[in-house]
């Protein structure tokens, strides 16, 4: 399976570039901002990070490029496309994701593990979980503090578009929702980072089985159809 | 050229998280008149003098970009500048 890992200014590329790679012996690649295609990748992967400074908003302005209206394309067309940290932030910014984050609650910027619960094992992202099982994931981010309006959090509900909680929300998030998915199930943005989960060596390996996760899917669905 | 000026604020039913801190603080310090505090920011630019309506571009601007409509509220000035 062939990711692409998309580079704005100030992203961590190179540590989810080396989780798919090296930790999961996967293909990818790091593709720019200004990219104008992403055919030939099977999964989007938009990092963590700080893109664009987090001026105006996070992610705000990594909206605003070229490889966004790709990213956007792929996400219509079905392509599993995950976000996690900034790379959540710029989802819910290009409207691929509902909602929006605020700075935390304690205004401070929050750098630790947290137990993190997975509500929906039922995606792309998440089938090697166990429904309700809780892992532990590291956070670093000052503005994760997820807020939809009641409304939009019904239609989550509903829709079980609710993938990850916190056990002991971290941030104010509404709910202490951790992560969400979109309606049609391919689109994953997350605050928690599970690329510095995936070695025993940097404190854990909670975060590998999200990426196997979608490995799997890719070879009994996509990568089946197409042999 | 016109200037104008626009004041971002979180919406009214958005807890501020910036706000409330900034409150407690004047509260412990006995400001018990003051209430309701909501931090915000302020842009300005210029536009110049088109074709299209001023009030029309800095609308499209504000709800592309400065402002993100989820959980933000804005309000601008719009005034006719002769230096830049």
């Amino acid at each position: 399976m062939k990711f692409a890992v998309i580079v704005f200014p100030g992203s961590d590329d190179v540590e989810m570039y080396r989780a798919v790679t090296e930790v999961l012996g996967e293909e990818a690649e790091l593709v720019g901002h200004d990219a104008d295609s992403l055919e030939g990748f099977d999964g989007i992967i938009l990092p963590g990070g700080f893109s664009y400074g987090d001026y105006l908003r996070p992610g705000a302005l990594a909206c605003f490029t070229k490889v966004m209206d790709e990213v956007k394309k792929a996400a219509e067309e079905g392509k599993p496309v995950l976000g996690v940290g900034n790379g959540f932030q710029i989802l819910l910014e290009a409207g691929l994701l509902p909602g929006a984050v605020k700075k935390n609650k304690s205004l401070r910027f929050i750098c630790r593990n947290e137990t993190v619960k997975v509500e929906n094992n039922e995606t792309m992202f998440t089938s090697l979980y166990e429904k309700g099982e809780a892992i532990t994931l590291p956070i670093a981010h000052e503005s994760g503090n997820y807020h939809c309006d009641d409304e939009t959090l019904q239609r989550l509900k509903e829709n079980n578009q609710i993938v990850f909680t916190y056990e002991n929300n971290p941030n104010g998030s509404v709910e202490g929702i951790a992560g969400i998915i979109n309606e049609r199930g391919n689109v994953l943005g997350m605050m928690p980072r599970p690329e510095r989960a995936t070695e025993e060596i940097i404190g854990g390996t909670d975060g590998l089985r999200l990426f196997q996760s979608l490995v799997k899917h890719w070879r009994e669905t996509v990568n089946v159809t197409n042999a | 050229m016109y200037k104008v000026k626009v004041y971002v604020t979180l919406k009214k039913s958005v807890i501020d998280p910036h706000g409330s801190a900034v409150e407690k603080k004047l509260r412990e310090l006995d400001y018990n008149e003051v209430s309701n505090i909501r931090v915000g920011k302020y842009i300005e630019f210029f536009v110049k003098k088109s074709d299209r309506d001023v009030e029309e571009v800095v609308k499209e601007v504000c709800e592309k970009m400065l402002v993100n409509p989820v959980i933000e509220d804005f309000r601008y000035e719009i005034e006719e500048s002769v230096n830049q």
